[in-house]
């Protein structure tokens, strides 16, 4: 057996590591009936490939040799441990009896189990950060190192929390399926909340001193894709359309010492058009489904702002309707804010300063940051000098990120020093 | 696979909720009791008096204590049980959910059964 032989099957084999381990993976847990189980036997299936197809060549179908191979060894580990632990016996029947019913090379069903897989990781009985969790490592493949560091936790806080959340899996048999029609909406809806998550802490990082952790946001626009091209849902599109529209704005959102630049002063010239025009076609699509979802309307109106050749060129009104309809979809305080600010862009300031002094009193907002810096913003473009240094610093006491800290320092001098 | 459905609710709010109305919830309740025994799902249940009925006992300082009242002093308490058989978890949830005291409140926790005991 020749070196050169070695060296390429090994090179094969991590090509469909990379490009076949989830959906080998998603087959297998259904097969076994248990996530340790089926990645012991992915595991075991990617050695002996090393070893098997130097002798007998590169299957056509690696996949299903993968899938095949996985199931005969996991059986064959299980019947060992059967030996000295009866009540094994019971499981490897089972495994036996299930192995029988699956002849020949299946596709549609091997896209349903990639599906069962997604639903299954966000299942609502496992806490939230157990479903991000859950879902980085066994759909999108990520070790437990690289997930910790992206949520900036340690790697045995990771691990635990994917051993707990599998370990309740198993214990209160969560079910390994694509939910029904009646349950659909909801259990799509925790599914897309886990993907945006995910998004969001690529985009703009909860803390610490750079902006955004991009590897993240990207694993986020690659699991949106996978989710559209099994379940092409409107929302879940609007979803994918949502994260481009932000994503194609990357390049311009911070200044290469890392400085915040906000929408209305980015450069326009570097925001990705492809992401635009995937973005746009996207919008349109789930739009055309008449069904109004937050995910479509937010996106909606990041479309209006990405083909706009400028803040002062931008369609301020259709902003402010799209946030009418957001608001009858999704009320939120959070919301309700950002469609002050747009209020503002077609109204002028003192009608925007009007409606964020309004959410103010009502209290939901007086926490966030982002609240006080809009305020301030728009007193420093009335000449209200002294009410926008006082929001400015309410801002600076809520925000933990530097980037913002900078921002907000630089406009608080810029009000003592204008320009 | 057995779950054990645990209702809990506001005996307080459930009390103020008017007469007539209290009765329609407990007709249709009684009518998915008997959906659920011929369905083969439901294997026990009970409705429990009110939480002033109960008495907690444990030990302090080796001796046996008791108190007066339920275990936990929370605004909701446990109202009654439903032991059920179904294939899985989300089955179990489904059932949980047509329970018709949701509507007005409450709580209903769904806990897997390790190993029955008879």
């Amino acid at each position: 057996m020749s070196e050169g032989l070695e060296k390429e099957i090994r090179e094969t084999v991590d090509s469909v590591y990379r490009s076949d381990s989830r959906r080998v993976l998603a087959t297998l847990i259904r097969l076994l009936g248990d996530f340790d189980l089926a990645e012991e036997a992915m595991h075991d299936a990617f050695i002996a490939a090393v070893e098997q197809w130097q002798r007998e060549g590169v299957p056509k179908n690696p996949a299903a040799w993968l899938i095949s191979t996985g199931r005969f060894k996991a059986i064959d580990a299980m019947r060992r441990r059967a030996r000295f632990d009866a009540s094994l016996g019971e499981i490897v029947k089972q495994l036996e009896a299930a192995a029988g019913d699956t002849s020949g090379w299946n596709e549609e069903a091997v896209e349903d189990d990639r599906l069962r897989l997604i639903f299954t990781c966000c299942h609502p009985a496992l806490a939230p950060d157990a479903q991000v969790a859950l879902t980085l490592r066994e759909v999108c493949g990520l070790a437990t190192e690289e997930i910790a560091r992206a949520f900036l936790t340690t790697a045995p806080t990771v691990a635990q929390r994917i051993v707990r959340a599998k370990r309740k899996i198993h214990d209160a048999r969560i079910p390994y399926q694509v939910p029904s029609q009646r349950d659909l909406p909801d259990r799509l809806d925790a599914v897309l909340r886990v993907i945006y998550l995910v998004f969001n802490e690529g985009y703009s990082a909860s803390s610490g001193s750079s902006l955004t952790r991009h590897d993240l946001s990207g694993e986020a626009i690659r699991l949106g894709r996978l989710l559209i091209e099994l379940l092409p849902e409107p929302e879940a599109i609007g979803l994918l359309a949502l994260m481009l529209l932000q994503e194609s704005r990357r390049a311009a959102r911070a200044s290469p010492t890392g400085e915040l630049i906000l929408l209305g002063d980015q450069d326009r010239s570097l925001w990705n058009r492809d992401q635009i025009a995937e973005g746009i076609a996207l919008v349109e699509q789930a739009l055309s489904s008449r069904r109004f979802g937050p995910y479509s309307l937010q996106a909606a109106i990041a479309a209006v702002h990405a083909e706009a050749p400028s803040t002062e060129a931008t369609d301020w009104a259709q902003i402010v309707g799209l946030y009418d309809v957001l608001m009858r979809v999704e009320p939120s305080p959070v919301i309700e804010l950002n469609r002050a600010v747009a209020v503002a862009m077609r109204d002028g300031p003192a009608a925007g300063l009007a409606l964020i002094d309004a959410l103010l009193s009502q209290g939901d907002l007086q926490n966030y940051h982002l609240a006080h810096s809009a305020r301030a913003d728009l007193c420093r473009r009335l000449g209200k000098v002294v009410e926008a240094r006082t929001s400015y610093q309410a801002a600076l006491r809520l925000t933990q990120q530097e980037p913002e800290r900078r921002f907000l320092e630089r406009r608080l001098r810029e009000l003592s020093n204008p320009l | 696979m057995q779950y054990l459905l645990m209702c809990c609710f506001d005996e307080t709010k459930w009390e103020q909720i008017p007469e007539a109305q209290r009765d329609k919830v407990m007709k249709e309740y009684h009518a998915l009791l008997q959906d659920l025994a011929k369905s083969g799902h439901l294997q026990a249940g009970a409705k429990l008096r009110p939480s002033t009925a109960a008495i907690t006992v444990r030990r302090k300082n080796g001796k046996a204590a008791m108190t007066d009242g339920p275990f936990a002093e929370t605004k909701e308490q446990l109202g009654g049980y439903h032991l059920i058989e179904c294939k899985d978890l989300d089955e179990a949830i489904a059932i949980a959910n047509r329970i018709p005291t949701l509507p007005f409140g409450g709580a209903i926790e769904v806990r897997p059964i390790d190993f029955q005991e008879r």
